[in-house]
């Protein structure tokens, strides 16, 4: 059985059944049989991977076991690392080499894990189908012609076709949640600043933040329990964060008590009518358990993809100013001055998207426009997080659907950038707060070619991931969704 | 509104073949045309968000906390010449 979740595994190891190396080789031959079909890897070096796993074993024996010991993690393309190329999917980033590993990277290698592999996403993380990768799209387990959402697909596909048990993504509008819902995964995007931001190629500063994507709510927890806290190399890390007891919070089995808020603004005419009598059912089952089910409002919610359009491209404008072909990265032949260094070498680097969204954040922050637009912005992302605080007078946590729709074909929103962006229409809101949010499978829809998986997404106060776990936990509990997998994928890698 | 998508290039430095600036001049104008219904919100006297959770910035010792690594550092670099980055000439 390969489907395997990371603490069953984890048991496994500790109980001497099976060894780091053991579960290398089998995930190594799992990517070996599978990801031609999916592209969800871009980059892995077995050699790499059995050594950390060799070492592992040694750690273990020598020392006895820290919290990941031994457990293949897969990291989304975006986390600097050490080893190997870190290339964000972007051409202008080919060839390069991180000098440094990402904070994350250096929490997982504290805590035992063995890193396993790069895996694809939309070019620097701008996307929501992970069709602007420079190493082509990642296809979805369930469908092969269809995406797997984005930005963070490669660690979505890889988790549900189980040729990892678990990886990093990171979230700036959804692209953890997003895709986690449209392979039917358990995605956590974290509190804004729960997570150091160092070293992970950066996109929207304000928004971007690091998160598990797992086959269940605990191995989630045990995932983030080890990336989350300070760091004082990312100003914007959060030095008094409250903690949470990541483990704990997953052992509810019931709602006794629990008010969920079903905010209307997320029920609405336009999005696909069997996501929403999926999600609804959900709600029901969580009622059975005990909770109470609040109508609720956010009323600013329909502006959130408008402000998001603002707000993100400009800090990109900002951020991806530094690939110039001075430090690191692409340079163009035979530049005749400084100027067509950097107009030619971006031209060549960068993918259409990305330039599309510099050359929006350039204007939105330009002389003459800043007031009306980033200025504007930004005041509707205060009334967007107020929403959020008034909903939290009245209720523990928010119930929505993740997507407004299931996993589309390959190819089919191209066209318009437009209709692209509002498939984040139920996920932006929550980076604008700063929330944590949480998406795990909920059911199946019937799509072209076979079943589709939905999402359920789970939105809590700032810090209290704890609410997010426990409710998603006790849904779980209840359900039999995590235990579905798609078809296709149970030949090789034998019994992990 | 009609985006001049030359101007918006050169201000982000990159080169734009008229096919690609006849392609996103539309795009860029669908969008910004999407992004003009915040005029339709009231934000009379709201202070814009400049943190999600109008967090003060942590303060730290000035202490120096990693040795010298410019070698590593530079090592991505397409040009270098004795620990300098090298670009073409910038002044005649």
């Amino acid at each position: 059985m390969p489907f395997s979740t990371l603490s069953k595994l984890k048991n496994r190891l500790d109980a001497g059944e099976t060894s780091a190396v053991e579960l290398a080789r089998i995930y190594l031959d799992r990517v070996a049989a599978h990801n031609d079909a999916l592209n969800a890897f871009v980059h892995i070096d077995a050699d790499y991977i059995l050594a950390q796993a060799e070492a592992s074993d040694a750690h273990r024996s020598a020392h006895g076991a820290r919290a990941l010991e031994g457990l293949p993690i897969a990291v989304k393309d975006i986390f600097c690392t050490q080893n190997g190329p870190t290339q964000c999917c972007s051409n202008i980033l080919k060839g390069f080499h991180a000098p440094y590993d990402a904070h994350v990277i250096t929490r997982l290698k504290e805590a035992g894990a063995v890193l396993f592999g790069k895996t694809n996403m939309d070019e620097f993380a701008m996307g929501s189908s992970n069709e602007t990768s420079a190493f082509g799209p990642c296809r979805n387990p369930w469908n092969s012609d269809c995406i797997p959402g984005g930005s963070s697909g490669g660690s979505a596909a890889a988790v549900a076709a189980a040729l990892a048990p678990a990886a990093l993504g990171t979230d700036t509008g959804g692209s953890i949640r997003q895709p986690a819902a449209l392979t039917g995964i358990t995605g956590l995007k974290p509190t804004y600043g729960r997570v150091s931001r160092r070293g992970i190629i950066a996109f929207a500063s304000s928004l971007d933040q690091a998160g598990s994507m797992t086959r269940t709510v605990r191995d989630t927890a045990m995932l983030c329990e080890a990336i989350a806290g300070h760091d004082a190399g990312d100003a914007t890390s959060v030095a008094d964060a409250p903690a949470t007891d990541w483990l704990a919070a997953c052992d509810k089995t019931d709602m006794l008590g629990l008010k969920i808020g079903r905010p209307k603004e997320y029920f609405v005419d336009g999005m696909d009518a069997s996501v929403r009598a999926t999600v609804e059912a959900a709600l029901a089952e969580c009622e059975k358990l005990g909770a109470e089910i609040v109508d609720i409002s956010l009323p600013h919610t329909e502006y959130a993809v408008a402000a998001y359009y603002v707000i993100a491209p400009s800090e990109a404008s900002a951020n991806l100013s530094r690939y110039d072909g001075v430090r690191f990265g692409h340079r163009c032949d035979n530049p005749d001055d400084l100027l067509d260094m950097y107009t030619r070498s971006r031209d060549e680097g960068f993918g259409s998207e990305v330039k599309r969204r510099i050359l929006t954040g350039s204007f939105a922050l330009s002389s003459g426009y800043y007031d009306a637009y980033y200025k504007k912005a930004q005041q509707v992302r205060t009334l967007i997080r107020q929403d959020f605080l008034d909903a939290f007078e009245k209720v523990d946590v928010i119930a929505t659907p993740t997507s407004p729709i299931p996993a589309f074909k390959i190819g089919e929103k191209t066209d318009d950038p437009l209709t692209m962006y509002l498939s984040d229409i139920f996920t932006i809101a929550v980076n604008l707060a700063g929330l944590p949010g949480l998406s795990q499978p909920c059911g199946f829809v019937d799509g072209e070619g076979g079943e589709l998986p939905v999402g359920l997404q789970w939105i809590a106060p700032a810090w209290r991931e704890d609410a997010l776990l426990s409710a998603a936990a006790a849904y779980e509990g209840a359900t039999d969704w995590t235990k579905k997998t798609p078809v296709g994928f149970d030949l090789a890698g034998g019994a992990a | 509104m009609d985006i001049d998508v030359h101007k918006v290039a050169m201000l982000s430095r990159i080169r734009l073949t008229d096919d690609e600036a006849a392609e996103l001049g539309p795009q860029l104008n669908s969008i910004l045309g999407y992004v003009d219904n915040l005029q339709q919100v009231n934000t009379d006297g709201v202070v814009e968000t400049a943190h999600p959770h109008d967090a003060a910035m942590p303060l730290r010792s000035d202490v120096v906390s990693n040795g010298n690594r410019r070698d590593d550092l530079q090592s991505p670099a397409p040009k270098t010449e004795s620990g300098l980055y090298v670009v073409p000439k910038v002044i005649e």
